[in-house]
């Protein structure tokens, strides 16, 4: 699991003790979108943080266990919401296509 | 003019002030890196840390210290000052805040920010900008608009208390945003009385304010009565500058504070209350 990135960024030297990180990156066409917005809302839809996508089309939440709904704001493209789970201790990783 | 149309002009209206020498845009943001890989043509900066927090203590640079950023930005008294950022205004919203609580008389906000700017795909450039010095003269802080600790402790149950946070750190199971590491007050929770109002329930997704009908009844239907002198807070100010701003700037609400101490204050406070859960 450790360093298993698929989509985010690495997570080599991050400290998940405590943390349930949720994270990813978006994609157009198979290219990485760095232009975009991603939102996380609460299981209850409530608005909780919000990142723009790095340079490489990747972004990273801090977020507490649970579930969570990951939206994302691209540039002439359909908002998407994505589904996910997080958990104490590991690393949720999504790619999110536009 | 409306109260709204003084405060929140829409890109449209920046577009068509481009190449107006009386109106300077200034880029507020959180990730100060922003402004660097792009930003609105002739916008120049604002770091909402180092030139606007006093570097030893924690607060405000003083007046002084204020007229001299400015005049150094080339911000003069009568420029209409136009703020935007990232994370839907925030810092902006702050920096309007700051501008207001040292008696800069036009200054406005570009409703949706940076944000709403990229999604609309509007021209943004990497252009080194260069105003002329000027001579910038601040008033002393306008006090009624800006709240401490005392006040706020005396303020429980008696006055409006609006934690703009999310729902998760007003309960006490986040100390922070979750887009960042989990740090800062010594204890999580709220002040007791104080209602859950999250800033983003007064902006849509795409960051710009909803209308005022919406605004006036998102409040109401949370039990804040606008007749009564409100403080808002959040973790250090700046998400409690945007509610700030929608009750005092878009509403027209008189006696609206904005504790900037916030939740890394009073979290950190030994023996003031504080409430867990999500009931107030």
């Amino acid at each position: 699991m450790c360093g298993a990135t698929r989509g985010g960024p690495s997570t080599e030297g991050l400290d998940l003790a405590g943390a349930a990180v949720v994270q990813g990156v978006v994609l157009r066409d198979g290219d990485p979108v760095p232009d975009g917005y991603v939102r996380l809302l609460d299981a209850r839809g409530e608005f909780t943080a919000e990142v723009p996508t790095s340079a490489t089309g990747q972004f990273r939440f801090f977020a507490a266990p649970g579930r969570w709904t990951v939206r994302t704001l691209v540039p002439k493209a359909e908002v998407v919401d994505r589904q996910v789970v997080a958990t104490l201790g590991e690393v949720a990783d999504l790619e999110v296509t536009v | 003019m409306s109260i709204r149309e003084r405060a929140l002009v829409d890109a449209d209206w920046v577009e068509s002030h481009l190449d107006d020498d009386r109106v300077v845009l200034v880029e507020v943001d959180e990730d100060t890196a922003a402004y660097d890989k792009n930003h609105i043509r002739g916008a120049v900066r604002l770091d909402w840390k180092k030139d606007l927090q006093d570097p030893v203590r924690r607060d405000f640079v003083d007046r002084a210290r204020f007229e001299a950023l400015l005049s150094e930005r080339g911000i003069a008294n009568d420029d209409t000052v136009v703020l935007y950022g990232g994370n839907n205004n925030w810092f902006a919203a702050y920096a309007y805040w700051y501008f207001t609580l040292y008696g800069h008389a036009d200054v406005r906000l570009l409703d949706g920010g940076r944000k709403k700017w990229e999604l609309d795909s509007r021209e943004l450039v990497p252009d080194v900008v260069e105003r002329p010095a000027t001579t910038y003269t601040a008033k002393e802080q306008d006090r009624t608009i800006r709240a401490f600790r005392d006040e706020v402790e005396a303020a429980i149950g008696q006055k409006n208390l609006v934690d703009v946070r999310s729902p998760d750190e007003y309960s006490g199971r986040l100390l922070a945003p979750a887009h960042l590491p989990q740090e800062q007050s010594q204890r999580p929770g709220h002040i007791p009385t104080a209602a859950n109002v999250p800033w983003s329930q007064a902006a849509n997704d795409d960051g710009t304010f909803k209308t005022d009908d919406q605004l006036a009844e998102l409040y109401a239907g949370k039990g804040v009565d606008l007749s009564k002198d409100t403080i808002a807070y959040c973790r250090i100010g700046e998400r409690s500058a945007h509610t700030w701003f929608v009750l005092h700037e878009l509403l027209g609400q008189p006696n609206v504070k904005n504790y900037d101490g916030s939740w890394t204050e009073w979290g950190s406070l030994v023996g003031v209350p504080i409430a867990l859960g999500d009931q107030p």
